[in-house]
């Protein structure tokens, strides 16, 4: 599997407005498949508009320790956009009028933003109900300076949430890179014994788990009966709630499709599982997303695409929730992703 | 290339019914309650599936409960051991036949 990013390659899919060039052509432009904006203009939700704000997802850089073969941020350790302390600063003077209730860091592994730490710090101070933090796992054992992760994040009662693709050491090291799956299992060891995860704990411990595949995700009860009975039988692991996510068509996983001929099938796939119920609950409904450089975004996926907020409150330093509440969420055919089965959110199924 | 099965034409079995509303619907909703969970779950049901696919030699059915145990979790172990389930009733059933084979032999020999 590659080790350097597509931007890094020079791919073509390093570009977002290639990549929204694709999803707007093809099947949709000859009219074998409805585009996102006319399905949902079936049940009257066109122009899709959010409803109470909840969560304010920061990323806080692209950098990563590892390159996972469906990232859609296109993460990995030759990733140089990092949030810089000023624009943490504007966040933080956000996160304390913030009338969300969660705060949800991600990056690429937000641990490796150089001032993570103080961020967290300052941030917990603002009282938020939810603080999530997004951890790969394997950045908790990837270099000394960050063995202490597990206390730090008990410290300041972060909520974890962590990818897991399977509970098999083939598939997870498949999407994710030799050596995954055995430091996810020992970090995830690690956090059980400060609490994490443990029945009754308050300190949250969430699995994420990602199709590793053109396919899309099974149930999510299911699926975690299943990761629960796996990893407590053959690790004596524990955890909360298994999110179950589909991957989205765009980045290294739209490259990924269109280079395994899976792309047709995949988007037939996706607009064959759209479930209007789970469009009045799609994360952009309920979310803003900030980008490293402080920029606005509905959701992760549409800050990877370069579709900035429809409002005239473009920037972390401008923000105004009543202003940003009065928009239309941009949306395209990678939409269907959320909307697809049970429907999906970095949350979980929302239908 | 113009081949006898087309990967695509799976998207399209829905389309039989254009021909015959009637049959098409009933098909589809027998289809439908088969595969839901009941005294066999829908997992156990996807593996019959996948078994059967393979004796019947549909590639599109082989095609859709590969995809379907991949969403399912289901994992290739289990799979192959279900198409080895399959494989080995239809040689079985081959092999089975030997006996009338033994049988004609010894009638017609003296």
């Amino acid at each position: 599997m590659a080790t350097i990013s597509l931007q890094k390659r020079k791919n073509e899919l390093a570009n977002a407005e290639r990549q929204l060039e694709i999803l707007s052509n093809g099947i949709f432009k000859s009219g074998d498949l409805p585009t996102f904006k006319d399905k949902i203009s079936e049940i009257n939700q066109y122009p899709l508009r959010p409803k109470k704000l909840e969560i304010l997802q920061i990323n806080v850089g692209y950098m990563c320790n590892q390159v996972c073969e469906h990232c859609h941020v296109d993460a990995g350790p030759d990733r140089k956009e990092i949030m810089t302390k000023e624009t943490m600063q504007q966040c933080l003077d956000v996160v304390k009028n913030t009338g969300a209730h969660t705060l949800d860091l991600t990056g690429g592994a937000p641990e490796m933003n150089p001032n993570f730490r103080w961020f967290v710090e300052e941030a917990a101070k603002a009282g938020v109900k939810d603080f999530i933090v997004r951890s790969n796992l394997t950045i908790i054992r990837a270099n000394k300076k960050y063995y202490d992760l597990p206390d730090f994040f008990k410290k300041h009662n972060i909520h974890v949430v962590s990818s897991m693709p399977h509970w098999t050491r083939g598939k997870t090291d498949k999407q994710r890179g030799n050596g995954v799956f055995d430091k996810s299992i020992k970090a995830l060891q690690e956090l059980n014994e400060r609490g994490y995860g443990m029945p009754g704990s308050g300190l949250r411990l969430d699995l994420v788990y990602n199709p590793s595949g053109a396919f899309l995700p099974g149930d999510q009860m299911s699926m975690e009966k299943d990761f629960k009975k796996a990893l407590l039988e053959d690790f004596s692991i524990q955890f909360h709630n298994l999110f179950a996510i589909t991957n989205l068509p765009i980045s290294r996983f739209l490259d990924y499709l269109i280079a395994s001929e899976n792309y047709e099938d995949y988007m037939y796939s996706l607009v064959e599982a759209y479930n209007p119920s789970a469009v009045s609950n799609v994360m952009c409904t309920n979310t803003i997303s900030v980008s490293w450089d402080g920029y606005l975004y509905d959701c992760d996926f549409n800050q990877m695409l370069g579709l900035g907020v429809a409002s005239k409150i473009k920037h972390i330093s401008d923000y105004n929730e009543e202003v940003l509440s009065n928009r239309n969420i941009v949306i395209s055919q990678h939409c269907y992703g959320c909307t697809a089965g049970a429907g999906s959110s970095c949350q979980g199924t929302v239908a | 290339m113009s081949t006898y099965y087309d990967p695509s034409d799976l998207r399209k079995f829905g389309k039989i019914s254009e021909w015959n509303q009637e049959l098409g619907d009933k098909f589809f909703d027998y289809y439908g309650s088969v595969f839901k969970d009941g005294a066999l779950s829908a997992r156990e049901k996807s593996l019959i599936a996948l078994a059967v696919s393979h004796v019947v030699k549909c590639p599109y059915c082989i095609d859709a409960y590969t995809k379907d145990g991949l969403q399912r979790g289901i994992t290739k172990e289990e799979m192959m051991e279900a198409v080895h389930a399959g494989a080995a009733i239809e040689s079985g059933a081959t092999l089975v036949h030997g006996v009338q084979m033994m049988n004609k032999y010894d009638k017609l020999s003296m």
